[in-house]
């Protein structure tokens, strides 16, 4: 079994499109994963219909019983995370400021702190409509510990891989190198980078690359809106080329993107004419990389 | 200090494009602060020129083990929420990455075995051109954690920075680097584009700030002048559309050369003019 996870360091370059394409290019051959958690949108292609939901419960956060609490302060005074609010005679927790340590539990003189797990956010096992499953979750607003709610996202990719005997798990990532991202990359056979030509993207790029570098991820990459700044384009390549990461196709701007996601289809599916045979080109190139 | 935080759900909706040329458009007439806090791909320098002012390392305190006083009974890694530190026998062992900084095992620790020395997590650096200083927050390639970072940066504002405006490049997203940046704002102006994955992740963006109990208004990018689920769904929700930045190639190959936009684009400017003067009566109702 082979996991491909689709990146780019900055967001808005194209990840989910072509996650969606490679996707459809696939259909029932591969299980897809969307572990874009804090903005999963791959759902909005692949009409899904859950067969499993589930609650996903990720660390804990303290709750002050107010009976039992008699305002000495210790808690507020030991938190690092300045997450205990006074009120006129006792102490509260502001859970979006509480990461969960435990310390004021622990040490409350008259035990009267307690943790419970918290909720993190829903996690989908969905039929869609290429025929195979996909792996989703959806992070609460504000949520804590995404990165272990993108963990448990890969975990269960990787058991309906197994169980429905599928050779590709195709991962769309989130934007950035933290936390998220990181878990997402964590057993990657291949990093599928998805850039275009601005200052921006080239150098969130290097940022993520030299991250890649660090695991030890092997890459392609694709080059959206190719035509937009050629100058860059052209820089992006010799960059590429410096850090021996094949350039697998490139896309010049074309409104078609929009509207397939408009559409609610994938990019090779609205205008196969254009992004058909390119899509499958890209697929033979990963193909060959990742079973090397 | 009135600090506005541009966010976004979704990546790649405009937030540095409306930050850099909002700032750097304000700052014709006042002080103000361009905070760049997407920590993990800060790219607003992009857009500055002018001096560099001051660099500061940023550091996150993590355990280290005192030898000799250290008996190996694992009380550290039983208090450990964070699956940070693990036994090997009876040596002790820390993952620094896992790392919340919260003291449990120095406070726990029954022998006093264990002190806090610094570990790099990233770097502040302040750039100052006339009315503009501009800070940016960039993690170190590696470092999981944004929030620690974040956290000093606005304390690093509050000690160092006396402009009264601040306008705060925000992480995408919906989870803790976003709400720690929007917790130390004031407002928040959302932006967004007129796609279903834009409208998706401006909903959970909402919802994040309406958690935070933020006001705030929304900016739509990329306006391609068609039927526009955003508008819609702003009417619906009683939601204020502050400016709409148009669909325009030429908008999109400035920004990729990193210029200013507003310099160049006349529908653009106009844009920017009509954000800078809700800054300006957010300004005057403050004080």
């Amino acid at each position: 079994m082979k996991e491909i996870v689709v990146i780019s360091g900055k967001g808005g370059t194209g990840k989910t499109t072509i996650t969606a394409a490679l996707a459809y290019h696939l259909q029932d051959k591969c299980i897809v994963a969307d572990c874009d958690v804090d903005a999963a949108d791959m759902h909005l292609i692949f009409s899904n219909k859950a067969v499993d939901k589930r609650k996903f419960y990720s660390g804990k956060e303290a709750v002050i019983n107010r009976e039992l609490c008699k305002n000495c302060g210790l808690c507020q005074q030991k938190c690092r995370f300045d997450a205990i609010i006074s009120l006129s005679n006792y102490k509260k927790v502001d859970p979006l400021s509480c990461e969960g340590c435990g310390l004021c539990s622990h040490i409350c003189p008259y035990n009267a702190i307690r943790m419970v797990d918290r909720f993190v956010g829903d996690f989908f096992i969905s039929d869609i409509r290429t025929n195979t499953k996909m792996v989703h979750a959806k992070l609460l607003p504000g949520g804590e510990n995404s990165g272990k709610l993108v963990a448990e996202v890969k975990k269960e990719s990787r058991i309906q891989a197994e169980k429905y005997q599928k050779n590709y798990i195709i991962v769309d990532g989130s934007p950035g190198i933290g936390c998220p991202v990181i878990s997402s990359l964590s057993g990657a056979d291949l990093a599928l980078l998805v850039t275009e030509p601005t200052m921006s993207a080239l150098h969130d790029l290097k940022r993520v690359v030299e991250l890649l570098q660090k695991f030890l991820i092997p890459a392609g990459c694709i080059i959206n809106k190719s035509d937009l700044n050629k100058n860059i384009s052209q820089e992006i390549k010799e960059f590429l080329e410096e850090n021996q990461i094949i350039l697998l196709t490139e896309f010049t701007y074309s409104k078609n993107f929009i509207h397939a996601v408009k559409s609610g289809q994938a990019i090779n599916e609205y205008d196969p004419f254009y992004t058909q045979e390119a899509i499958a080109d890209v697929w033979n190139k990963i193909e060959v990389l990742v079973n090397k | 200090m009135y600090k506005i935080a541009v966010a976004s759900g979704k990546g790649g909706t405009g937030k540095t494009t409306v930050s850099t040329n909002l700032s750097h458009y304000l700052a014709q007439e006042q002080a103000i602060l361009l905070a760049d806090m997407d920590v993990e791909e800060p790219d607003s320098h992009i857009f500055v020129q002018g001096q560099l002012w001051q660099e500061k390392k940023v550091y996150k305190e993590v355990p280290t083990l005192i030898k000799d006083k250290c008996v190996g009974c694992g009380r550290c890694k039983e208090v450990c929420a964070f699956n940070a530190i693990t036994m090997l026998g009876k040596r002790v062992l820390f993952f620094n990455e896992l790392c919340h900084s919260c003291y449990a095992c120095l406070e726990l620790c029954p022998h006093q075995a264990i002190e806090m020395k610094p570990q790099m997590l990233g770097q502040l650096t302040q750039i100052n051109d006339k009315n503009l200083t501009f800070l940016e927050a960039r993690l170190d390639i590696g470092q999981e954690q944004a929030v620690p970072l974040i956290k000093q940066s606005f304390d690093f504002i509050k000690e160092n920075i006396p402009a009264e405006i601040g306008i705060i490049d925000s992480p995408p997203g919906s989870s803790c680097p976003v709400v720690e940046t929007v917790k130390n704002c004031d407002f928040v102006f959302l932006v967004t584009e007129p796609s279903p994955f834009g409208l998706n992740d401006l909903k959970i963006a909402v919802d994040t700030v309406k958690l935070l109990k933020k006001d705030f208004a929304i900016i739509i990018n990329k306006d391609d002048g068609e039927e526009n689920i955003i508008r819609d769904y702003c009417s619906k929700e009683d939601l204020e559309i502050l400016a709409a930045i148009p669909e325009k190639q030429s908008i999109a190959e400035l920004y990729s050369r990193g210029s200013l936009i507003y310099e160049e684009d006349v529908d653009f400017l106009g844009e920017i003019q009509k954000i800078a003067s809700k800054v300006n009566s957010l300004m005057r109702r403050k004080r």
